[in-house]
């Protein structure tokens, strides 16, 4: 029946010519292609997210009035609610840590070089895509975290100098946060971000399949110098069974972590109470805040904040522009961007640390 | 000689011009100062004479424009004491303490004058002194009685809600046991002068101190403060009922209202006492030493069965909401959501209120009303919060079955690929 079927499709779409480029594709293999499963699991994850998301929306209702007793409701109501959002909140939060991973793996092992640079420029893209996911979600249970999370993400965003108050209201949807912001959110979180990032992991995944998978220089090195040494594996069905199996990992994590640790709904957001002491924002941006918080209230004749909130955007820039840099001679720039590399990621784990830390 | 001259003439040229440029700067500090010679002369003088321009700076009074010739009369401008404290200037010297509520009211007692400095100042405060224990004794002849100056100080008179003045709810208590803490003062009129050690110890000094609640009761909050007076046995409940209002309405309905009164007793200060009262607790319903009913009534009679029926009952309800409030905790310490049950523990803790609060009926029907309220609450919630435990357990099984299951298939898998890749 299922071949019947098969056969009745493969001779109106040609089947065969479309799963051919697969069947041929091979996956490098040396001591550094576990690296390559965090693209698939984080890929993985944003369908946990897409899958989970369209659960919660049944329930959710969006609304300063609703969306915390509705979230209660899903939690303590709904047969098995609390699975759904635990996994969808613990999902989001190991999406943007894979995605960091996987961000750091493609810089140190240098697979953003030439032809690869666009795949580096979709793939940033995306991680800051991702970020804007957890901002925005952060939001829609409207508990006092949250909301005052937003606050102050929405004010830092508000210090980019010229467009910033213009940014900050249309975030906010007026001056302050109130129940427009929070359908704003909701509005950006399932309808505007999903829609950008589903193109953009479509080209992202393109490309990744036009150009198959880098072989970092030193391994590459090591080839040329002994061919025979060079090592493949079949991406269908080699790589997609072991990708499977990172998958099941992953979907034991998360269950692991939705039952041990149900994600907290906290307490519904009063915007009459002054602000939590010591309130922070989710780990994810904690580097950039502490960094915000570190730099003094007036640097020569610039705001603080406003230097802080530059230098941010730049560096941002810099590293989606990063496969640019790069000169003809690759050996003279590998080295100071190997270096920059590893001072961003002791930079980023650093003051994530210490934002945790620090009071 | 001449180079002498010079010199001679060029020093005392300098020194006329320091010398006037002395004087114009003189001029131009002391330019606005009006002369005060009663403070002048008083800020020299040595105890109860001795008032400093830094003292009465910071009397309202002088910061409203009045001066000590206000008061005292005499002219201030002059240096020379026949003049300045001539009685052809009005000079009154010191105010004769059966004097200073009517010189006080002379100011106080005017609505349109003390319209011009504080329209929402009261302007009744004489009318009621005189109708005060303190003005009463006053107006026999007893000046060691409390005037107005006793309480709001002299010459650096601050208003009430200036936490520094001696009228402020802060400090009045200790104001007044300047006097009824006295012992050797108060001999004359026989009353205790416990009221203040007492009330040190009180649940209403510790929520007006601690807990920094001005509106907690002192002194004049039950015994008035112009017009002072010490309430009648038969009207103390009324004072308190201006902020225990339910408790009094039960009260009054209650058998206790006419036995007490029968028999001449004051009402709520029978059980709570009156300027030591602690906070009540359900122990006051016992047989223990802060048990109080048992004081009148005889073991085993009608109202000793009553009051053990609202023992237990309220008893009973207090463990419910604690197990209830543990269950909740444990349930939140894994994790689980039961804010919606939190919330819910208002409620029986309000049941719990109420019951205690229906005390004051003596009726234990009504109190087993509320408490049976009460305890449906309480057991709800403490089923939400061990449901919620049992969930969590239902939880940890089905994560270990599926992980074993995900185990499972992981290995197979694996075996999978290595038989693919052989």
């Amino acid at each position: 029946m299922i071949a019947a079927m098969v056969r009745w499709l493969d001779e109106r779409l040609d089947l065969e010519g479309i799963i051919a480029p697969f069947k041929h594709k091979t996956v490098p293999t040396h001591r550094l292609s576990y690296w390559y499963f965090f693209g698939g699991i984080t890929l993985f994850l944003f369908i946990i997210q897409v899958l989970t998301g369209i659960l919660l929306l049944l329930y959710y209702r969006p609304g300063a009035n609703e969306a915390f007793e509705s979230v209660q409701y899903i939690m303590t109501r709904v047969q098995f609610g609390w699975l759904i959002r635990s996994i969808h909140s613990w999902s989001a939060n190991l999406m943007i840590f894979t995605a960091f991973v996987h961000m750091f793996s493609v810089t140190f092992l240098k697979a953003y070089r030439k032809p690869r640079e666009l795949t580096w420029v979709t793939g940033m893209l995306l991680l800051f895509l991702v970020m804007g996911f957890g901002f925005s979600g952060y939001l829609l249970p409207w508990n006092t975290l949250a909301f005052f999370a937003t606050k102050v993400g929405t004010e830092i965003a508000g210090q980019v100098p010229i467009i910033g108050h213009p940014m900050m209201i249309f975030l906010r949807g007026g001056e302050e946060v109130t129940g427009a912001t929070l359908t704003r959110f909701f509005g950006f979180h399932v309808a505007v971000l999903p829609g950008i990032v589903t193109v953009l992991i479509a080209i992202h995944l393109f490309f990744v399949q036009r150009q198959g998978m880098s072989v970092p220089p030193k391994v590459e090195a090591e080839w040329t110098a002994n061919p025979s040494a060079r090592r493949e594996m079949k991406f269908f069905p080699n790589f997609m069974l072991r990708e499977m199996m990172a998958w099941y990992v992953a979907i034991g994590a998360l269950g692991a972590l939705a039952a041990l640790f149900p994600w907290e709904l906290g307490v519904k957001a009063d915007p009459f109470i002054s602000a939590p002491a010591g309130i922070k924002p989710e780990w994810y941006f904690l580097f950039m805040f502490q960094t915000l918080k570190l730099i003094p209230s007036k640097v020569w004749i610039i705001d603080g904040e406003v230097l802080g909130v530059l230098g941010c955007s730049l560096a941002g820039m810099f590293w989606l522009l990063l496969p640019f840099f790069e000169s003809d001679k690759p050996a003279r720039t590998r080295a100071w961007i190997t270096g920059l590399s590893i001072f961003a990621l002791v930079y980023v784990v650093g003051m994530t640390v210490y934002g945790f830390v620090a009071k | 000689m001449a180079s002498l001259q010079n010199n001679l003439r060029s020093s005392h040229a300098a020194r006329s011009a320091w010398l006037a440029g002395f004087l114009v700067l003189a001029a131009c500090l002391g330019y606005g100062q009006a002369v005060n010679s009663c403070l002048d002369c008083h800020s020299a003088q040595a105890g109860r004479l001795e008032v400093t321009p830094e003292k009465f700076s910071q009397d309202i009074h002088a910061q409203k424009g009045l001066t000590c010739t206000s008061c005292h009369g005499g002219d201030s401008s002059s240096y020379d004491p026949t003049v300045a404290m001539s009685h052809k200037a009005g000079w009154k010297g010191k105010i004769d303490r059966k004097q200073i509520p009517q010189l006080c009211g002379s100011c106080h007692s005017n609505p349109a004058l003390m319209r011009t400095y504080n329209p929402s100042l009261r302007t009744d405060q004489l009318d009621q002194y005189h109708t005060s224990i303190h003005g009463k004794r006053l107006a026999t002849g007893d000046d060691k009685v409390a005037v107005c100056v006793d309480c709001h100080s002299v010459h650096d008179i601050r208003p009430p809600s200036d936490p520094r003045s001696t009228v402020n709810p802060v400090n009045v208590a200790k104001t007044c046991s300047r006097c009824h803490s006295d012992a050797a003062y108060m001999k004359s009129y026989g009353i205790p002068t416990d009221q203040f050690a007492n009330y040190n110890t009180s649940v209403h000094h510790e929520a007006l101190t601690v807990g920094g609640d001005v509106s907690a009761p002192t002194c004049t909050t039950c015994h008035g403060n112009h017009g002072a007076v010490p309430p009648g046995v038969d009207k103390v409940q009324n004072v308190c009922a201006n902020c225990h209002v339910f408790q009094a309405q039960m009260y009054q309905k209650s058998t206790h209202n006419k036995a007490f009164a029968d028999k001449g007793l004051p009402g709520c200060v029978v059980c709570h006492s009156n300027h030591g009262i602690h906070k009540p607790s359900d122990a006051m319903l016992g047989t223990g030493p802060t048990g109080v009913c048992m004081r009148c009534h005889a073991p085993d009679d009608h109202c000793d069965r009553a009051r053990t029926n609202i023992l237990n009952n309220l008893t009973q309800l207090d463990k419910a909401v604690d197990g209830a409030d543990q269950s909740l905790r444990r349930a939140e310490a894994a994790g689980m959501e039961v804010s919606e049950a939190r919330l819910n523990q208002d409620q029986a803790r309000d049941a719990l209120t109420k019951a205690r609060v229906t005390i004051h009926s003596f009726q234990a029907d009504l109190v087993d009303k509320d408490v049976q309220a009460g305890m449906k609450i309480a057991a709800a919630n403490r089923k939400a919060g061990d449901d919620a435990m049992v969930e969590r357990n239902h939880r940890r099984i089905g994560l270990g079955v599926c992980l074993i299951a995900i185990a499972f298939f992981l290995v197979g898998l694996w075996l999978y690929i290595k038989q693919l890749e052989s």
